[in-house]
């Protein structure tokens, strides 16, 4: 049990935190705690909500340039790895994991992040009937607040997401920070921190409203064989939680502290040309960041763009995809120097969601340390394709969960068990995970604190 | 191989061929290991006996996007906004509307539909139109009027969940507007509570078929009157059946041939077809795809949104002109050198466009190359690399859009580098850089399938201007097709015209166009043998096409035990993508 998780000091030091909140709900006196390490405690007095992060990117890294050249606690870090370094004593590296195929022939750009985040790789020909990680997570972390999780992209198209509930509901991605602002701090948005509180009476109207369709559904379900049944249920599902969304907006929300409405957001042009995508992403960052700090979700997925990475430069015609095939390698180099380019981009990119996590400040520490985010590609090597030594790597600790500072390399082992980890750590009940080879109940039990 | 397709069909020569066509369709390369030999592929006879298709399963189908829009705007009038976005509509079997069988609604894409379902309500009971659209006023404006609210709930549910409401579905609705307008007392707040239900309500989002036996034809199953309606508007109209066929539903003169008969014939003559065909070849042409079409500016300067919204209108125009107004033959698509452009379009393709603001007719000179759609930008430019053409690009859109074949994706570990190398002083072409990759033997075999007909679009850039010369050097557009030679892009618009596939295709595609499914093998033996010889004997016209299978008993027949056709070649084709995630 990790150092937050033990129950309050009552007469922990209060840091001036939350001034003039005025709350008529029962809550103790004393509304916001730091234990006795520093950490801020919500006003209950339970600890502040883990929160999970999945980022994923196309075309993978370079090998032999992302992977640290020591194993372990303080290992050396990777050139590719360097726009992290300011990170690098709360992230930990995975190499060497694998994505196994049994069999089945392998889909460019696909097959490896199914392996990784599903857990599985569908055959040919057929749809991926599993949830992703971020699905499972959040089955467990994200319940109770207004969003079960949020997903973006910054590539400008809602097919760009790896995150599923099952073969028929691809979760969509956001490409607009404006819509996502409308979303989660528009009119419906209810300030944890406000003194009064009054349910909107449209949003009760609004639920009774999807209840009674709710209760349509058996009618419904009678008519129908069994593979539209099951799609039928993932609509249901959806609107029990939408249900739900509304039900936790009726409610007078738990104050956190960090929570502050961010700023109006302004348009910014969506594409692939890649200054285009990282400023998307960088405007995506700060409101995921207020979205955890606010406790709109505590799950969100980024994918950079779609998974074979079609993003370029301006000007030139030819995308980090084309280039990761088409290039040769730079024989003093040794590897593809203009494709190579986009890899340190994207990792940037990494580093900017990592800073507007760590820009939040919650007691001594950060909204950084109780969020868990991972992130993966989908190929250990894009020029041909590789499903072995996938990058992964993770950021954060989830409140103390994941010991951090850690080169973990593994020799060939299934991809499946850095997910089965992650669920693990964060309370996900689950013993092994991922189908046939990737089946693994092996938790990476270095990284768990 | 098929032993179904042998006990219920007359084998004849034509049928032979189509029999070796089909093998073809699925994967090629399998041309030969399917038994077929060139001399029965050319081999061509007359008439085979119609043998209806036993039918397939029912099929649950999300609206589209382009449907949603069209539902809403037939029901409530052109100028109500939705107000949100749609979740993509995945593309499967070469069409959205057989992926719309395939998806259910995620909790964010639900959350789009609450808000459109309340935007769109709060619009339709709001002060400027409820006059005309409720069609009843409250006795007092401020509490419930239980008997003006059922009557519009039972009527506008009627055309959006396209059948009448069960009393518990009505009763429900008036309940919420009931509970509403005592919430906020006023009688069109609650409505607009009422109507917002229906709109989020999965019998409105999808549409799900329901059969029952049919009496005609003991042990086998049909779709029911009303599942029949919205089949036959959705394909025609690509909009949920208007009053007249609903009424037509209700009172079984869908269950017979001539009653059948008189719907199809009033809904082609609409001017609503041209809606649904301009439907069905924006989702062919998967035109949904500009949404995504990122040209590079600075190369490009030509290229810009408006460009590409007109390239793919261009298209749709000429299709629709041709094949409506002009009940043209549809092979003659990819030969026409009449279209229609907008001065931007002109620009583009270095031609004079009197109208400064708008489209009109144009027709590209006899020694043009600008011929058949395959030259239209929304053609090459939509299969291009962002700054760059490519050919195989093209090429396997024709194969794959065109000629309803798979072509297999790149195998891994391949080198792309001399492709790519547009300064190599030895290669300045595209045709040399990929005759050089190509001479790779694990490459040469899918290129041949793609490039000599990407080739011959050369003559076009990325965005669909013509040029002579690439790097200085002229550019060879000659090839073949499947056996026939062709010197440019024009020539190849008479190759494809000529192929035996294109007219298949678009049978077996309008087919599953209208039921959202691939064609199970009995429905598929009856397309490639009947209806495309009927086709042919109908000179090729459109419309003729969408009667014939809009009044066939297969159209209607339900066998949810039906295999589908393509289910196994597909699942063994190698690099099968699911194509919502690309």
């Amino acid at each position: 049990m990790s150092a937050i998780m033990r129950a309050a000091n009552r007469r922990t030091v209060l840091r001036g935190i939350m001034s003039g909140a005025a709350l008529s709900v029962g809550l103790p006196y004393l509304d916001i705690f730091l234990n006795s390490n520093g950490t801020a405690l919500a006003a209950t007095g339970a600890p502040l909500p883990t929160c999970f992060g999945s980022w994923f990117w196309g075309c993978g890294l370079t090998p032999g340039l992302w992977e640290p050249k020591t194993i372990g606690a303080n290992y050396e870090m990777s050139p590719e790895l360097k726009p992290l370094s300011a990170f690098k004593s709360q992230m930990n590296v995975y190499s060497g994991m694998k994505v196994f195929l049994d069999g089945k022939p392998p889909t460019p750009h696909q097959t490896g992040h199914q392996g990784a985040l599903l857990g599985h790789v569908p055959k040919a020909g057929t749809r991926p009937d599993y949830p992703s990680l971020d699905v499972l997570v959040s089955n467990t972390i994200g319940t109770k607040t207004r969003f079960r999780s949020i997903e973006v992209t910054g590539g400008g198209s809602p097919n760009q997401s790896v995150s599923r509930r099952s073969g028929s509901a691809l979760n969509p991605s956001e490409v607009s920070p404006v819509a996502l602002y409308t979303r989660l701090f528009g009119p419906d948005f209810k300030d944890p921190n406000a003194a009064e509180f009054v349910p909107d009476p449209k949003v009760m109207v609004r639920k009774s409203v999807l209840s009674s369709v709710s209760d349509e559904r058996a009618a419904l379900m009678k008519e129908l064989g069994s593979a539209d049944r099951e799609r039928l249920d993932e609509y249901f599902t959806s609107l029990r939680q939408l249900e739900h969304q509304l039900a936790v907006e009726l409610e007078k929300p738990a104050p956190m502290e960090a929570c502050t409405k961010p700023g109006a957001v302004e348009e910014s042009a969506p594409g692939l040309e890649i200054d285009a995508v990282v400023k998307n992403l960088k405007l995506f960052s700060g409101l995921l960041a207020h979205a955890l700090a606010c406790n709109q979700t505590r799950v969100f997925n980024v994918s950079f763009a779609d998974a074979t990475s079609s993003v370029r430069r301006g000007g030139e015609t030819a995308t980090h995809h084309i280039l990761t095939h088409e290039e040769a390698l730079n024989e003093d180099m040794g590897y593809q120097p203009r494709a190579q380019w986009f890899n340190e981009v994207i990792m940037a990119s990494l580093a900017d969601q990592a800073s507007a996590l760590a820009s939040v400040r919650e007691g001594d520490g950060s909204l950084l340390d109780r969020t868990l985010v991972l992130a993966s590609s989908e190929t250990g090597f894009a020029k041909v394709h590789s499903l072995e030594n996938i990058p992964m790597i993770t950021i954060g600790s989830g409140g103390g969960r994941v010991k951090t500072g850690l080169h973990i390399q593994a020799k060939g082992d299934p991809v499946t068990r850095v997910g089965l980890t992650l669920q693990q750590v964060l309370d996900v009940p689950v013993s092994s995970w991922g189908t046939e080879s990737m089946e693994t109940s092996k938790t990476l039990s270095e990284a768990v604190a | 191989m098929r032993e179904a397709f042998d006990n219920n069909v007359k084998i004849t020569p034509r049928l032979r061929k189509l029999r070796c066509f089909s093998a073809l369709s699925v994967v090629i390369g399998a041309v030969f290991a399917a038994g077929c030999t060139p001399t029965e592929m050319a081999a061509s006879s007359g008439a085979v006996e119609e043998v209806s298709g036993a039918g397939g399963p029912p099929v649950m189908r999300r609206l589209t996007e382009s449907q949603y829009e069209q539902v809403v705007q037939d029901i409530f009038g052109p100028t109500v906004e939705l107000g949100g976005r749609f979740e993509p509509d995945p593309r499967e079997g070469g069409l959205l509307a057989v992926g719309a069988g395939k998806v259910s609604v995620t909790t964010s894409g639900l959350q789009q539909y609450d808000i459109m379902a309340r935007s769109v309500a709060a619009q339709v009971t709001g002060e400027g139109r409820r006059d005309t659209l409720v069609g009843c006023a409250p006795v007092n404006l401020e509490s419930r009027d239980e008997a003006c609210a059922r009557q519009f709930l039972k009527k506008v549910g009627r055309l959006l969940y396209r059948r009448p409401l069960t009393d518990a579905e009505l009763d429900a609705r008036v309940e919420n507007a009931n509970v509403a307008t005592d919430k906020f007392g006023n009688f069109y707040e609650g409505l607009e509570m009422g109507l917002a239900g229906m709109l989020v309500a999965p019998q409105f989002i999808f549409r799900q078929e329901t059969s029952e036996p049919d009496p005609q034809s003991p042990g086998s199953l049909r779709l029911d009157a009303f599942s029949k309606a919205s089949r036959l508007s959705f394909f025609l109209w690509n909009s949920a059946p208007d009053d007249q066929l609903l009424a037509a539903a209700a009172n079984g003169e869908l269950h017979d041939s001539r009653g059948i008969a008189r719907q199809v014939e009033r809904m082609v003559a609409s001017p609503r077809l041209k809606i649904g065909v301009r439907a069905f070849f924006s989702d062919l042409l998967e035109f949904d795809k500009f949404d995504e079409l990122s040209k590079d500016a600075e190369i490009f300067p030509k290229f810009n949104f408006i460009a590409a919204e007109d390239a793919k209108e261009q298209t749709l125009r000429t299709a629709v002109d041709h094949l409506v107004t002009h009940n043209g033959d549809y092979r003659d698509l990819f030969t026409t050198r009449k279209t229609y452009l907008t001065r931007l379009l002109g620009a583009l393709y270095r031609v004079p466009v009197v109208t400064p603001d708008g489209w009109e007719p144009y027709e590209f000179s006899e020694d043009s190359q600008q011929a058949g759609i395959l030259t239209h930008a929304s053609f090459v430019a939509l299969h291009s690399h962002p700054g760059r053409t490519s050919p195989t690009l093209r090429g396997k859109a024709l194969r794959e859009i065109l000629l309803c074949q798979k072509v297999p994706d790149p195998p891994g570990n391949v080198d792309f580098n001399i492709v790519q190398d547009a300064s190599n002083p030895d290669f300045k072409t595209v045709r040399q850089r990929l005759d050089a990759h190509a001479g790779e033997p694990m490459c040469v075999g899918c290129h041949k399938i793609t490039d000599p007909i990407g080739l011959a679009l050369e003559s076009f850039d990325t965005i669909g201007g013509f040029r002579t010369t690439e790097n200085g050097t002229p550019i060879n557009t000659s090839g073949e097709l499947d056996g026939v030679a062709f010197a440019d892009a024009s020539e190849l618009g008479q190759a494809v015209h000529d192929h035996p596939g294109v007219s298949s295709c678009l049978v077996n595609r309008v087919f599953s166009y209208g039921v959202g499914r691939t064609p199970t093998k009995s429905e598929k033996d009856w397309l490639d043998t009947f209806v495309e010889n009927v086709f042919a004997k109908d000179g090729y016209k459109f419309p003729q096409l969408l009667r014939r299978i809009a009044m066939s008993d297969t159209f209607f027949r339900i066998s949810p035990t039906e295999a589908d056709a393509e289910a196994p070649a597909m699942a063994s084709a190698q690099n099968f993508k699911s194509e919502s995630e690309q």
